[in-house]
């Protein structure tokens, strides 16, 4: 028989085994630093910040006013005067893109966050809490799901006249409809989930559960999808503005910019382009972040790189 | 099988009476009047309120033009005098249907080619190919395509006539920038659910059986992938549908999208009206079709979920 003191384990340090190794990263952290590792996601938030700085400050730091017509430089090229060229009426360019960027950057930013606001809230409800309530709202959303939201936006639009307030409010109108229906389903699949079953019986309140343990889960692919529908909010204002709705003149948005650049097309082409260029650039950067966030903020692929 | 049918033909007309509904009421609420030339004595005035019902109440006017709808009858043109909205329909669907058509059949064929293509060539030249055509598509709004299309092979390299539809010569560039969109996202999609077949059991049975790889594409792949695709083949025709309205002010067709976006420029409110009621009709009986197509081809729903 051979005493239990003359055992020693080798390989194993039991104080090392206990301290932690790397520091511990918050959620937010450690999608923060996947998406600095993810480049198309990094380039995409990098433009966007330099075309808001830009949106911000041009204007004000441009010699020329947006308004202010030139007629001994209409249709100019992009020149050290003006440095995308002028339009038909010679007003600057430059000015008038970033002015257009402050529109159209605020109504898609706007419009998609009260979608994603009035849908979470709805769906939420309506997933947490089921019944009646559930019922008649899905019902309702279930008719309105079918109906062309395009539609639907151009008639609100035409009821309240031109503007970025009617355009917000014609895009809310029935924008949240998609948010409303992915909401209700996370949040029915959650509440069934054994974290939130523990949380009831342990006499959490209905209100605690919601901000502490529902809330948390959701929040990520809400940011993802927010993301994901700016652009498809600035397309749709550039769509109206386009057909003749959306906003009035003087003020401009790209939509309005790349409809005037058309009519053009033929003698002087840089009028589209830059419109163009900058709807371009911009929804490409939206859509590589939204794919960046997607990855980053998944909690599956948590840990990995 | 039949209950899920009639469970989505309810649904559809369900939908179709809502949105009719809203329709009607959006449009009267909206400001200004059609009779607006001063010239006409009060008298006139009158009249013409009496003959298109615009004395009676909201509710009338309302059980009237739905009695109206089921006779087929969308009611006359405020600015085109003398025409009735039928008859602007039936002059102008034909030309966006034949785009549509077109731009439809364009993006999901090559969609689905450059789909397949890229995932069963992972990573080369092709893959990547198909990546520029889905960022180009998703980033680039259908009028700003048309513009650069009617630009470079219209204008500067004088391929295509700019304008007009009068021949298949004419249908190509409109057709294409109507389809881009549509074709990017079909290809994106058919690729990213080929790559998820691919690893799936059955493809390695197929493959241990000693299949050729081309077969195992044809039969077991594609057969399974193309499922996803199917699911948004209804709001693709939808996006199809509002890429009309600009396509064809671009290039100057005379369809139902250049009226529509006319009309509202016009404010003749009874056309808008009667066209977005007929765009209405139009896309939720397309949504039915696929529903119903869809529920034939997946064995899930067909065997029947109770």
């Amino acid at each position: 028989m051979i005493a239990q003191e003359k055992f020693v384990i080798k390989g194993k340090n039991t104080e090392k085994m206990e301290s932690i190794s790397r520091p511990s990263l918050s959620f937010w952290q450690d999608a923060w630093r996947r998406l600095r590792k993810n480049r198309a996601a990094f380039i995409g938030l990098c433009i966007l910040t330099l075309y808001v700085i830009l949106a911000i400050f041009a204007p004000i730091l441009s010699k020329y006013s947006y308004t202010a017509m030139d007629a001994h430089a209409m249709n100019a090229r992009p020149s050290l005067a003006h440095w995308l060229g002028t339009d038909s009426t010679g007003r600057d360019q430059w000015v008038r893109v970033w002015m257009g960027a402050r529109v159209s950057l605020s109504i898609g930013l706007l419009a998609a966050v009260i979608n994603m606001c009035v849908g979470a809230v709805i769906g939420g409800l309506c997933g947490f809490y089921g019944g009646k309530l559930d019922m008649i709202v899905m019902r309702i959303v279930d008719i309105l799901y079918g109906i062309p939201s395009l539609i639907i936006t151009i008639l609100v639009m035409m009821v309240l006249g031109k503007g970025i307030g009617p355009l917000v409010v014609a895009m809310c109108v029935v924008g949240w409809i998609g948010t409303c229906r992915f909401v209700r389903g996370e949040v029915y699949r959650l509440k069934e989930q054994e974290f939130v079953m523990a949380a009831k019986v342990l006499g959490v309140s209905d209100f605690v559960i919601i901000i502490r343990h529902i809330i948390p889960n959701i929040v990520g692919m809400l940011v993802t999808n927010l993301c994901m529908a700016i652009p498809g909010a600035i397309f749709q204002e550039a769509f109206l503005s386009y057909i003749g709705l959306g906003i009035a003149p003087p003020n401009c948005s790209w939509g309005v910019l790349a409809k005037e650049g058309i009519a053009y097309l033929r003698i002087h082409p840089h009028e589209i382009f830059w419109p163009a260029f900058f709807i371009c650039t911009t929804m490409l950067a939206l859509n590589l972040l939204g794919d960046g966030l997607r990855d980053a903020l998944d909690p599956k692929l948590r840990g990995t790189e | 099988m039949a209950k899920y049918i009639l469970k989505r033909v309810i649904a559809a007309i369900l939908t179709l009476l809502a949105l009719i509904t809203i329709v009607f009421f959006l449009v009267r609420l909206m400001p200004g009047e059609p009779f607006t030339n001063p010239k006409l004595p009060p008298i006139v005035l009158e009249n013409l309120r009496k003959y298109y019902g615009f004395d009676k109440p909201l509710w009338q006017q309302y059980l009237q033009y739905m009695g109206n709808l089921l006779k087929g009858d969308f009611g006359y043109s405020f600015h085109y005098t003398n025409k009735t909205v039928n008859y602007i329909i039936s002059q102008t669907f034909p030309f966006s249907a034949d785009l549509g058509i077109r731009a439809l059949c364009l993006a999901i064929s090559f969609g689905l080619v450059l789909g397949i293509l890229a995932a069963r060539k992972r990573g080369t030249k092709i893959d990547f190919f198909c990546v520029i055509v889905a960022i180009i598509g998703t980033s680039m709004p259908d009028f700003i395509i048309g513009a650069c299309l009617q630009y470079f092979f219209g204008i500067k390299w004088g391929l295509f006539p700019v304008a007009k539809y009068q021949g298949f010569k004419y249908t190509i560039l409109p057709a294409c920038a109507l389809s881009f969109y549509t074709l990017a996202h079909v290809s994106r999609i058919m690729r990213a659910s080929m790559l998820e077949v691919t690893t799936q059991d059955y493809i390695k049975t197929a493959r241990s059986k000693g299949l050729s790889e081309l077969r195992i594409t044809t039969k077991h792949q594609i057969r399974n992938a193309i499922m996803p695709v199917m699911t948004i083949l209804g709001p693709t025709v939808a996006a199809v549908l509002t890429g009309t309205f600009v396509i064809e002010s671009i290039f100057a067709i005379p369809g139902m999208g250049k009226y529509y976006v006319e009309s509202v420029s016009n404010d003749d409110y009874s056309l808008i009206l009667g066209m977005t009621v007929f765009y209405g009709i139009f896309l939720v009986l397309c949504n039915l079709i696929v529903d119903i197509m869809y529920g034939i081809a997946d064995p899930r729903v067909r065997i029947g979920k109770k």
